[in-house]
């Protein structure tokens, strides 16, 4: 067992919010600068650059999870981590069952760039990735967590697209194994500010990079056997001598 | 004017059963689909009209005190969230029409 650096939120040029940058070989360069672990490749709703990454981290020490940032039909921003490429897929197609069909109007949004290991570009994304679908929060959960996935509500402080700010208040029925806490915010300062947070809900940070300085600058630490979703699950619930920490 | 004279005079959609809430004096509204907003906006018997169906909508109800809860555009509102209102004494009502227009009926009718 070892300690993780992880780095479990961030974009690539699939997102048209970030940085033309946000390129495979470039993410994997600077995350191992960093003294990143693993990181999980979140796009908006959508998870085609995952294979890239993967690729351009091969014969590295980076472990890179294939995911996604989801918006609910409630307008929240979920983390969906897989350990497969496969995983992932079959994820896709059931967001795209659920996204409206939109054209990306790339004038006002942004470009939404598939592109290969090396970084060069492959296609163009013409659908709207960007905004809700018309998943509700609590069947995300539970269809990612079908599919072997981790759910885990994105940034919850953030007022708009983060769970706390949408919905107020924690759902004392919610299925999530852990929350993301957005990167200014400590997760001891977010259990002081939202004293309604159960107390066993694991908090963790990570940092939404939407350009290449972004990556790792904050970040949860496991103590793992292997960097996979299992062991991260285990970790969140310090099975086994396994943690999560914010350091 | 009550909650229950507003439902006769709108013909909005009682999507809860008969609850002793109906009986609620209005004074007012509030309008917000950012529960976070409204918890720390709305007011005690105001009718709070909005597009959020979650669940959590009963239970932010119940903490601000709101007469009742009208949702707007006939949004799709899970049995869920309806069957938390009920248990909870919490109204819901639904519009078909848009939030501008159905705030434009409560304002017509001297709320």
């Amino acid at each position: 067992m070892r300690v993780y650096r992880a780095d479990l939120h961030l974009h690539t040029v699939l997102s048209a919010c970030a940085e033309v940058e946000m390129l495979p070989p470039l993410i994997v360069t600077v995350a191992l600068q960093r003294g990143l672990d693993v990181i999980a490749v979140t796009d908006h709703n959508a998870t085609a650059n995952a294979q890239a990454v993967i690729e351009a981290a091969a014969g590295t020490p980076l472990h890179v999870l294939p995911g996604m940032e989801l918006q609910t039909r409630e307008e929240v921003d979920v983390l969906c981590l897989f350990d497969t490429l496969e995983q992932a897929a079959d994820w896709q197609a059931f967001v795209d069952a659920h996204l409206p069909a939109l054209a990306n109007d790339v004038e006002r949004f942004g470009p939404q760039y598939i592109v290969d290991a090396a970084g060069d570009f492959v296609a163009e994304d013409p659908h709207l990735r960007q905004g809700p679908t018309t998943i509700p929060l609590e069947a995300a959960i539970a269809e990612v967590t079908r599919r072997g996935g981790l759910a885990i509500p994105a940034h919850i402080d953030r007022r708009v697209k983060g769970l706390l700010g949408v919905l107020g208040l924690w759902p004392p029925d919610l299925q999530a194994e852990a929350a993301e806490v957005s990167p200014n915010l400590r997760p001891s300062q977010a259990r002081q500010r939202y004293r309604f947070l159960p107390a066993d809900l694991p908090l963790i940070t990570a940092s939404d990079a939407h350009f290449l300085d972004g990556i790792g600058q904050v970040l949860t630490e496991f103590t793992l056997n292997a960097p996979t979703i299992a062991e991260i699950r285990l970790a969140l619930r310090s099975a086994g001598g396994r943690s999560a920490r914010v350091p | 004017m009550k909650v229950k004279d507003v439902l006769a005079a709108t013909g909005w959609e009682l999507l809860t059963p008969t609850l002793p809430a109906l009986e609620n004096e209005i004074q007012g509204g509030y309008v917000a689909d950012l529960l976070s907003c409204v918890m720390a906006g709305a007011q005690p018997d105001q009718l709070w009209f909005t597009l959020q169906t979650h669940s959590n909508i009963v239970a932010v109800a119940s903490l601000t005190g709101v007469a009742a809860v009208v949702i707007c555009e006939g949004a799709a509102v899970g049995a869920d969230t309806v069957q938390k209102a009920a248990e909870q004494g919490v109204v819901l009502l639904r519009s078909a029409a848009p939030v501008y227009e159905t705030v434009k009926q409560a304002i017509a009718l001297g709320l």
